[in-house]
């Protein structure tokens, strides 16, 4: 299943030379720039906007040189910035719409299943223009979802929101991601949301694909410009394992052991993702005794980088089957001599987590 | 359909009121307008209709023609008004007319000449008087001396160009020598029509114009405000001309109205009163 | 008033509406393809359509006039298939005013539509709606606005016309009579009292007309917000 991408084109100051195939299972963030062309992309694949490319979404041929097929006929939910919803409708006017034009037998969603999923329940008869920011972006999310598409393309859909709804829509957002079947490509400039939301990683730099690959992996790669700079660090995701209120800690098991975190409110067997900053990793070569450090996980040296800050190096580690990152001083690194290989012990002073 | 027959009935209702053979009313069908015509005992063979084209000057002392003729002959007219320019140019398209009537004689001999009247069937069918006119009584007195003196601020008339009576002013005009001085002392106004000339000095807007008498004349041939009439002499005759053009189907009833016209007292008296003078 | 001034008063009603009816039914989808494509070609044609106003009426009447008689280009195409010329009858008003009044239905049409916008049209593109679907449950009803000024401005703009009537139709009573001609009739007799009740009289029905659809407007203000 891949979504098989070409695209050639030089209008002006845009330039998109595109050639890759990206995943259509989870969610892939199509990351860059403002100006990087994500947008311009992303419409492509949609077929609203007609540039010389080739497109093929699971075998079927959506656009080549002597083919396109219209947006219409594609099934492709899209979510836009603003959005953008049909003024002489009220909101069950709007998701009608979608509904009344779900393709038959095709499966799709439910509206109760949908408005359940994003809290739209008393909003169902209020006016468009009465809705704040993050209901209207709710309500276009729920809209694309019951139009039953095959893929799901969102357009920065955070981005022209104020802080508070972002971070009333951001657990919606997660909640879909883990219930929806269908495969979502997610545009964002905005680091933040791809950490929590995203399980593919496309970096789009000048119009080129830099790098397609697994979220998590690409977020440790020193050598991508993924923006963050000072606070590099690793996404984990993992699963609730048990808590101690006693001692108001609950633990996350992640691959290679549990990561003790502030107690969640969360039954155990939820999955969650934990950000861990380079800065708040330690290591060491042997098991730490008597340390007040409660989070210290086995883990394997995977390379060295070298930091901006010529004292600092940032270290790869791997424990179980994801990717740590640590920044320490290059004479520690020495003094340990440090190689790739090797078995040791991280640290992890602080570990925040990402969302409920 | 309908208005067709709407029409017919509303054309031909003097007649009928004059029978009193039916209470018609708007809704009249065409059946009973049928019946009414083969009704009536009319001096025609059968009761034509005839569309007339009418400069619109002589609209309104046509429509007072009217009555009479279609009562004394059973035929009904069809009046269409417009500007004699206007009226030339539809003909030549090829509009259903029978008779036109021109307020000059210059475009019936045009459309004769082109073939779209019947040969000789030009006639004269009445005179024109010009007059010079103003609403208010006083200003002007028999010998227009406000005009010789110049004691005004405007003088409308017609467009010389295109209406025969605004030519006529303009040769009174000259003829008395005063028509460069009046257009170097911005005293002229000119219409579009003779309407339009009346209109300026009825309003106000211009102290004196140039009409036709017709236009200020009253049934009892008393003319309102003040006038003068210039001497024939000073003026080429204001002919007004007719001609039954080619294309018609009813030959027989427009002759008919041409005698009419020509012959009977009654559309002489008419024609008199409105301030017009018979061909000889 | 007299039963000729209700007929020329029915003829120019009828003459409003059908030419209403039938320039909304044809202008919108030029407004719609003026508004939406991205041709080359709009900008020839939308100078083409604002044309009738730059025209004098009666010079539009006369060219007209000679289009459609007996010599020009459609009197001769319809005698060939012996139909009559539409000079001088009723038919030939309705071509006349439908070219007199086409600014004044696609100018509103247009802008209507261009103020809908891309952007819920790619919406609706993307709940899988054809681009007919989108026409009708979209674009349509954001547009109604223009739909009633068009008409409005259609109707009042024929009941209003003169010079091309005049010309086209030849002035014939019960058949190409309108109001406004007999209006002219009457103060060319200088028989203003005729004159100023049938005009008052069209001036009344028009007023009801608009207040009537204005007033039924009122409550569903729909406006398509733009986007900031």
């Amino acid at each position: 299943m891949a979504l098989e991408l070409s695209v050639s084109l030089a209008r002006g100051p845009l330039s998109l030379q595109v050639t890759c195939t990206l995943p259509t299972r989870g969610v892939t963030a199509l990351f860059g720039r403002s100006g990087s062309g994500k947008t311009t992309l992303l419409r492509c694949i949609a077929g609203l906007e007609r540039l010389p490319a080739r497109v093929c979404f699971d075998g079927v041929l959506w656009q080549d040189a002597r083919h396109f097929v219209p947006t219409h006929a594609r099934g492709v939910g899209y979510v836009f910035q603003e959005a953008s919803l049909f003024p002489h409708r009220d909101v069950r006017g709007n998701l009608a719409y979608a509904l009344q034009r779900q393709p038959a037998g095709a499966g799709g969603m439910q509206l109760e299943e949908v408005v359940g999923l994003l809290g739209l329940t008393a909003l169902m008869s209020q006016r468009v223009q009465e809705l704040s920011g993050g209901e209207r972006q709710r309500v276009a999310i729920a809209r694309a979802l019951l139009a039953s598409p095959r893929l799901l393309l969102m357009d920065e859909p955070l981005s022209s929101l104020d802080e508070q709804s972002k971070a009333e829509i951001l657990p919606h957002l997660t909640r879909l991601h883990e219930t929806l079947a269908i495969p979502v490509i997610y545009v964002s400039h905005s680091i933040g949301e791809v950490m929590r939301l995203a399980d593919h990683l496309a970096l789009l730099q000048e119009g080129r694909v830099r790098e397609v690959g697994a979220m998590a992996e690409l977020l440790t790669r020193a050598d991508l410009p993924l923006g963050i700079g000072e606070h590099r660090g690793a996404v984990l995701s993992g699963v609730i394992d048990s808590h101690e209120p006693r001692y108001h800690l609950s633990y996350v098991h992640v691959s290679g052991g549990l990561l003790a975190v502030s107690l969640l409110e969360s039954a155990p067997g939820k999955a969650v993702r934990v950000r861990i900053d380079a800065r708040d990793v330690s290591l060491t070569l042997r098991q730490p005794e008597q340390t007040s450090i409660t989070n210290v996980l086995p883990a394997m040296l995977v390379d060295l980088t070298p930091e901006a800050d010529p004292a600092q190096t940032l270290v790869r580690l791997r424990i179980g089957e994801q990717l740590l990152l640590a920044r320490i001083t290059r004479r520690s690194a020495e003094q340990l001599a440090l190689a790739p290989g090797m078995a040791l012990y991280a640290q992890i002073k602080s570990v925040a987590l990402m969302d409920p | 359909m309908i208005e067709s027959a709407q029409w017919l009935w509303c054309t031909r209702r003097t007649a009928l009121a004059r029978r009193a053979r039916t209470t018609a009313t708007l809704g009249a069908t065409l059946l009973a307008t049928l019946t009414a015509t083969l009704l009536s005992g009319t001096p025609a063979a059968r009761a034509a209709e005839l569309h007339v084209a009418v400069a619109a000057n002589f609209l309104g002392t046509l429509q007072k023609l009217a009555g009479p003729y279609q009562a004394a002959s059973g035929n009904t007219l069809s009046i269409s008004a417009g500007s004699s320019g206007q009226l030339l140019a539809q003909i030549r398209q090829g509009a259903p007319f029978d008779l036109f009537f021109s307020a000059d004689a210059e475009r019936p001999r045009q459309l004769e000449s082109q073939g779209l009247g019947l040969p000789g069937s030009e006639f004269t069918y009445a005179l024109g008087s010009l007059v010079l006119w103003s609403p208010r009584p006083g200003v002007i007195d028999r010998r227009a001396g406000v005009l010789r003196a110049g004691r005004f601020q405007r003088l409308a008339l017609a467009a010389p160009g295109s209406a025969p009576y605004g030519a006529a002013a303009q040769q009174v005009l000259r003829a008395l020598g005063l028509w460069d001085r009046f257009n170097q002392e911005h005293k002229i106004v000119i219409g579009e029509s003779i309407t339009q000339a009346w209109q300026f000095a009825a309003s106000g807007n211009a102290t004196l114009a140039f009409v036709a008498l017709s236009q200020v004349i009253d049934a009892q041939g008393h003319i309102s405000g003040s006038s003068w009439l210039p001497p024939q002499s000073l003026y080429a005759p204001l002919t007004q001309d007719a001609l039954i053009l080619k294309r018609t189907r009813e030959t027989a009833a427009a002759e008919n109205f041409e005698q009419w016209l020509k012959r009977a007292p009654q559309a002489t008296r008419i024609l008199l009163a409105a301030g017009y003078r018979t061909a000889p | 008033m007299s039963s000729a001034d209700l007929l020329a008063l029915a003829i120019s009603l009828r003459l409003a509406a059908l030419t209403t009816v039938l320039l909304i039914l044809l202008c919108t989808p030029l407004a719609w393809w003026l508004a939406t494509a991205r041709s080359r070609w709009r900008v020839p044609v939308n100078a083409l359509v604002s044309l009738p106003l730059v025209l004098p009426p009666t010079v539009l009447g006369f060219y007209l006039l000679v289009f459609m008689g007996p010599q020009g280009p459609l009197g001769r195409a319809l005698a060939a298939v012996s139909l009559p010329s539409p000079a001088f009858s009723f038919s030939g008003l309705v071509i006349g005013s439908m070219l007199y009044s086409l600014p004044f239905v696609v100018q509103p049409l247009r802008d209507a539509f261009a103020g809908v916008g891309s952007r819920v049209l790619e919406v609706a593109a993307t709940l899988r709606a054809s681009p007919f679907d989108r026409f009708v449950s979209v674009a349509l009803p954001l547009a109604s606005r223009g739909f009633l000024t068009a008409a409005v401005l259609a109707f009042a703009h024929t009941l209003g016309e003169f010079g091309v009537v005049l010309m086209i139709g030849g002035n014939i009573p019960g058949r190409t009579q309108t109001a406004s001609i007999a209006i002219f009739n009457h103060t060319e007799s200088l028989d203003y009292s005729s004159a100023n009740h049938l005009s008052a009289t069209l001036v009344i029905i028009a007023l009801v007309l608009l207040l009537a659809v204005h007033a039924g407007r009122r409550d569903r203000e729909v406006q398509p917000w733009r986007w900031n």
